[in-house]
C-alpha cells in the first residue's frame, strides 16, 4: 500500500508547473525589459516626437510626484472603494440569483430566458439608462460595477449547482439526505470551484468596469479620472503612469484570487 | 446484538418488470426486465450474471428504490420496498465517493442520518476501517488512494449503517485482476462475519461462482432469469476444484452457445459474440476459447 502513495506523490511532483521552476521562471520578464530598454533609448535619441512619447524619466518623476503628494491615493482609494463595494453587490445577488436559477426548475423557466437575454446586452449599453436614472456620481459606478460583477457569479454558480454529478445525487437519496442536507452536503460542495471561477471573474470584471465607469460617468476622483485629465492636458506621463497602476492593481488581484483558489483546492483535498 | 439486528428479512420478487421510453426501440419503449420471479432468503448469497445489458443493474436499482416505476412486487421481510431506506445498502461500480471528503467521513455519510450517538459513529467509522484494512489511511482523500482502496471504502460506507440487504452493482469491474481476486476474498469474509444478504450483479462468471450461493443466469431482450444455478460448495472456495469448474463452465456456456433463444441471436446477429466478448479480462474465458 505504501508503494501506490509514493507512486501519487510522484504524479503529483510531476504536474508542478514548469514557471515555478529555478531560472525559468524570470523568463517572462525578458519582454518587458526590452521594452522598456527600447522605449528609453528612442526617447533619449530624441527619433520620435517627445510631446506623443516621454521619457521613462519623465513618467517616474510624474509617479514620484504623484505619490507624495498624496493624489495616486486619493484616486486609488476612491477607484478600489467603488469596486468592492460593487464587487460585494453584484456578488451577494449573483450567489442568490444563480443558486435560486440551480436549484428551482420552475423558478429557472420563469426567470431564465429573461436572464439570458439580459445577460446579451454589452454592460456599456447600460451607461445612458444608468446615467439618466442615477446620474454621473458613485451610485452610477457602484450600480455600473454591480452589473458587471452579477452575471458572471449568476452563470457559474447557476451551471455549477446543475451540473453536480448525478452519480453523487444517487448516493445522497440512498443515505436519505433531506433536500436541504443534499444541498448542504453535496451540491454545494460539488459547485465551489465553479461559483469560486464566478467570483473571480466578478472581481477582475468589475475592476475593468471601474475604469470603464470612471471614463464615462465623470465625476469624482479616481484612477480612470486621472487617466482622462492625464489625456486632456496633453500630459502622456500621466497616461501612462496611470495605465501601469490600473495593470498592477489588476494583476494583484488576479494574483491573490489565484492564491485563494489553490487554498480552497487544497482544503477541499481535490487535484481536479 | 439485539433482536432488531438479529431480524430475519427475506427478499422477495414478484413478476418485476421494467419498461423504459427509448425513441430508439420499437413502438418507443425498451422493455428492460420482464417477469422477473426471485426470492432471497436472509443472508444468502446470490450473484446475477448477465451480458451487458440484460437488465442487471437496473435490477439493482429496483431493489435499491432508486426507481419507484416498474410493475411487479419487491418486498423485504413481507413489507412492499418504497424508495430508499437504511436497511438496504449498496457498492456501485464507479466508487462514488465524495472527493472533497477524506476516507473517514465518506465511510461516515453512511452513518449521517443514523441513530447513533457521535461516539457511537465514530465508533462505527472506525471498526469499518479496520474490516476493509484500510488503518493509516483515515484522512487520505479519494484521489490519493488507489482504485482497489476506493472500492473498499465504497464498501465500507455501504457497510457501516448496518444494512440488512448489500448490493453490489459490478463492485470490482473496473479493478484489475489481482486486486479484484484479492477483494473478492475479503468481500467472502465480510459476508461470513456479519451474516447479511449480499446481492452481487457482475459479467465475471468465475466471480459469481466463486461468490454465490446461487448463481442467477440473466439473459437480455428482454431482460429476464434464464435459470439460476446452486452453488452446493463450502465457503471459501477453491477455483481450481474440479466441482468449481464444472459449474463455471457450465455457466459459461449459457453465454457461449445461446441455444435458449437462437431467435434472438438471429435478430441481432453481433449480439452471440457481443455476449462472450464482454466479461474478456476473466481468465476463464480464454480456457473457454482453447
Amino acid at each position: 500500500m505504501s508503494t501506490v502513495t509514493s507512486k501519487d506523490k510522484a504524479e503529483l511532483a510531476s504536474t508542478v508547473p514548469l514557471s515555478d521552476e529555478d531560472g525559468r521562471r524570470w523568463r517572462g520578464l525578458v519582454l518587458p525589459v526590452v521594452a522598456v530598454a527600447l522605449w528609453w533609448v528612442l526617447a533619449r535619441a530624441d527619433l520620435v516626437n517627445s510631446a506623443l512619447l516621454v521619457s521613462p524619466g519623465k513618467v517616474l518623476a510624474t509617479a514620484s510626484d504623484q505619490v507624495v503628494t498624496g493624489k495616486l491615493w486619493r484616486a486609488l482609494g476612491a477607484s478600489l472603494a467603488r469596486e468592492f463595494t460593487g464587487f460585494l453587490i453584484g456578488s451577494v445577488a449573483g450567489l442568490l440569483l444563480g443558486a435560486l436559477l440551480g436549484v428551482s426548475r420552475g423558478f429557472n423557466r420563469l426567470i431564465g430566458p429573461s436572464f439570458n437575454t439580459f445577460k446579451q446586452i454589452s454592460l456599456f449599453a447600460w451607461i445612458p439608462l444608468i446615467s439618466v436614472w442615477f446620474g454621473l456620481g458613485d451610485t452610477a459606478k457602484v450600480v455600473f460595477l454591480s452589473l458587471a460583477a452579477l452575471v458572471p457569479v449568476v452563470v457559474n454558480t447557476c451551471d455549477g449547482i446543475r451540473s453536480t454529478p448525478k452519480p453523487l445525487l444517487e448516493v445522497a437519496r440512498v443515505y436519505g439526505y433531506s433536500r436541504l442536507q443534499t444541498f448542504v452536503h453535496v451540491v454545494l460542495p460539488a459547485a465551489t470551484p465553479a461559483i469560486f471561477t464566478g467570483i473571480y471573474l466578478a472581481l477582475i470584471y468589475s475592476w475593468l468596469a471601474t475604469i470603464g465607469a470612471e471614463y464615462l460617468l465623470v465625476a469624482g476622483v479616481g484612477i480612470g479620472n486621472l487617466l482622462i485629465e492625464g489625456s486632456e492636458h496633453f500630459q502622456m506621463d500621466l497616461v501612462i503612469f496611470g495605465m501601469f497602476v490600473v495593470g498592477l492593481v489588476g494583476w494583484l488581484m488576479n494574483a491573490v484570487a489565484r492564491r485563494a483558489e489553490r487554498r480552497l483546492a487544497h482544503l477541499r483535498g481535490a487535484a481536479q | 446484538m439485539t433482536i432488531a439486528t438479529e431480524l430475519e428479512l427475506d427478499l422477495d420478487l414478484r413478476g418485476v418488470g421494467k419498461v423504459y421510453a427509448s425513441n430508439q426501440a420499437e413502438g418507443g419503449q425498451l422493455q428492460v426486465l420482464d417477469g422477473i420471479d426471485l426470492h432471497i432468503p436472509a443472508g444468502e448469497f446470490v450473484a446475477v450474471v448477465g451480458a451487458s445489458g440484460c437488465g442487471k443493474s437496473t435490477l439493482l436499482r429496483l431493489i435499491l428504490g432508486l426507481d419507484a416505476h416498474y410493475d411487479g412486487a419487491i418486498t423485504l421481510g413481507g413489507a412492499a420496498v418504497r424508495g430508499t431506506g437504511p436497511e438496504r445498502g449498496i457498492v456501485f461500480q464507479d466508487h462514488r465517493l465524495f472527493p472533497w471528503l477524506t476516507v473517514e467521513q465518506n465511510i461516515a455519510v453512511g452513518l449521517r442520518n443514523a441513530r447513533y450517538t457521535a461516539a457511537e459513529k465514530r465508533e462505527l467509522v472506525k471498526d469499518h476501517i479496520e474490516l476493509v484494512g484500510l488503518e493509516g489511511f483515515e484522512h487520505s482523500y479519494p484521489h490519493q488512494i488507489s482504485g482497489g482502496m476506493a472500492q473498499r471504502v465504497a464498501i465500507a460506507r455501504g457497510l457501516v449503517n448496518r444494512p440488512r440487504v448489500l448490493l453490489l452493482d459490478e463492485p470490482f469491474g473496473a479493478l484489475d485482476a489481482l486486486t479484484r481476486a484479492r477483494l473478492q476474498t475479503e468481500l467472502q469474509r465480510i459476508w461470513q462475519k456479519e451474516k447479511i444478504t449480499m446481492i452481487l450483479v457482475t459479467h465475471d462468471v468465475e466471480e459469481a461462482v466463486f461468490l454465490g450461493d446461487r448463481v442467477v443466469v440473466m439473459q437480455p431482450r428482454p431482460g429476464r432469469i434464464r435459470r439460476i444455478v446452486r452453488v452446493p460448495l463450502a465457503h471459501p472456495r477453491n477455483r481450481s476444484d474440479p466441482v468449481f469448474i464444472r459449474i463455471r463452465d457450465d455457466v459459461l456456456s449459457d453465454f457461449l452457445a445461446p441455444d435458449g433463444a437462437p431467435q434472438a441471436a438471429d435478430e441481432f446477429p453481433g449480439d452471440a459474440v457481443h455476449a462472450a466478448a464482454a466479461p474478456l479480462p476473466s481468465l476463464a474465458y480464454l480456457r473457454m476459447a482453447w
